[in-house]
């Protein structure tokens, strides 16, 4: 169905195959794609590194091509999307990663006039949650986010603390917090974050809980097509899950609705969310695309990237009903061998 | 006390809750009582069954079986 008549291979590019200790979601999307999509497809890796573990896995990934970082602009990208396109002919590109969504979004029009498919949501949803923009979005919508500041000096963190009140969270414009007990901590963890992100920096306040992560899929319509939520069971020092398991609870799923009904967002997401002592579902963070931990969706029985594959390509997906609640995920690391001449190939040619 | 109705128990002590994904291991007898739990028995029929079946004094019973109570409430495993 999803083939054309000449029995082509569909053809998906999928970025972020980083599969490390903090792990983009790459890998764990081609795994659910190749479960769920049978045989007759091609997976063409888009990374940006050499030593992205998932360009060497060629049980999943059939060909890698490097693509420009997302500092190169949309043009560049297009450029080199144009020349992978030449040769491999794509159907659909999944983006994975948070920075270069910007601009695989302001350039679906264009992959799309050439014949290549994405499912993603508008760069008006993609701002609303960011973490800039969070609180003010949780508070237009009524649903619960930790109250916050965002800063661009020091000097404001005495007052931001003053009204927020310690421990807070200090946090950077894209990645990384620290909890801060004091001032001094708090204005250390402002210097370190604002050096390596820039500002401004996002002040929190803290909520103890229980971390729960929610994946899911929206259509672009307000409809939500499925909806996971995972309890971490085992944590990283960089607050990864490396272990998790289903959970079932109606008011998580009424939450994943909610929001994707108040950004009609297109394609997968992850709310991370912290339910505190009252019951009271907080959220933490929205990532724009697919978690890591995508692969337990398969598992649960809702093949998120599968169904995102299939509505990029035109179907009308009913959304899923039921999941095994229990199923559990535990990552696992291992070392992959392989050979210089491959390392070289990508390295001097860009491919492999 | 009634359990939560969501909660599954097998017969070698295991629990999970699946709202919240917590697990437990208990030994044979809670498992024996979270059995009779799940089967319906109200708390003075589990007594007494425990009273017949184990050389117990019913105060020592009533001193675990409060210990009990909130060892479930604890672990969020009781209807409110």
């Amino acid at each position: 169905m999803l083939n054309k008549a000449t029995d082509k291979p569909l053809v998906i590019g999928v970025t972020a195959l980083n599969a490390v200790d903090s792990p983009g979601p790459g890998v764990a999307v081609i795994r659910a794609l190749r479960d769920g999509l049978g045989d007759n497809i091609r997976i063409i890796g888009l990374s940006y590194e050499s030593l992205e573990p998932g360009v060497y896995l060629h049980n999943l990934v059939d060909k890698t091509y490097q693509i420009p970082y997302p500092s190169a602009g949309a043009e560049a990208l297009v450029e080199r999307l144009q020349y992978i396109h030449d040769k491999e002919d794509i159907d659909l590109i999944i983006p994975n990663f948070d920075a270069e969504l910007y601009n695989f979004i302001k350039v679906s029009a264009q992959l799309r006039m050439i014949g290549i498919h994405t499912f993603l949501p508008t760069h008006e949803a993609l701002e609303a949650r960011d973490k800039i923009n969070l609180a003010k979005f949780g508070k237009k919508h009524n649903m619960y986010v930790p109250q916050d500041k965002v800063i661009h000096k020091a000097d404001d963190l005495k007052k931001a603390a003053e009204e927020l009140d310690y421990p807070l969270v200090v946090k950077g414009k894209y990645y990384e917090a620290y909890v801060c007990q004091n001032l001094e901590l708090a204005q250390k963890a402002f210097y370190q974050l604002s050096a390596k992100w820039g500002t401004p920096i996002i002040v929190q306040k803290l909520i103890k809980g229980t971390e729960i992560n929610i994946a899911a899929l929206g259509d672009g319509n307000g409809n939500c097509i499925s909806i996971i939520p995972m309890r971490k069971l085992y944590i990283t020092d960089k607050g990864k899950a490396w272990a998790g398991i289903t959970i079932e609870d109606a008011d998580l799923l009424d939450l994943a609705r909610q929001f994707t009904k108040a950004t009609n967002w297109r394609g997968g997401f992850e709310l991370e969310i912290m339910r505190d002592a009252s019951g009271k579902l907080y959220i933490m963070e929205v990532n724009p695309r697919f978690p890591a931990w995508i692969y337990l969706t398969a598992g649960a029985g809702q093949n998120q990237p599968a169904a995102l594959v299939k509505m990029a390509m035109g179907e009308t997906i009913e959304p899923f009903t039921e999941y095994q609640v229990g199923k559990m995920f535990i990552r696992y690391a291992w070392d992959h061998i392989t050979d210089v001449n491959e390392f070289q190939q990508l390295s001097a040619f860009g491919e492999l | 006390m009634k359990l939560k109705k969501n909660i599954a128990t097998s017969e070698n002590g295991f629990i999970f809750n699946p709202s919240t994904g917590d697990s437990f291991s208990s030994n044979p007898i809670a498992a024996e009582i979270l059995g009779l739990m799940k089967a319906g028995k109200t708390s003075p029929e589990i007594k007494q069954q425990l009273l017949e079946n184990y050389e117990v004094e019913e105060t020592q019973l009533e001193r675990d079986w409060e210990d009990w109570t909130l060892q479930l409430k604890d672990a969020n495993l009781l209807e409110q």
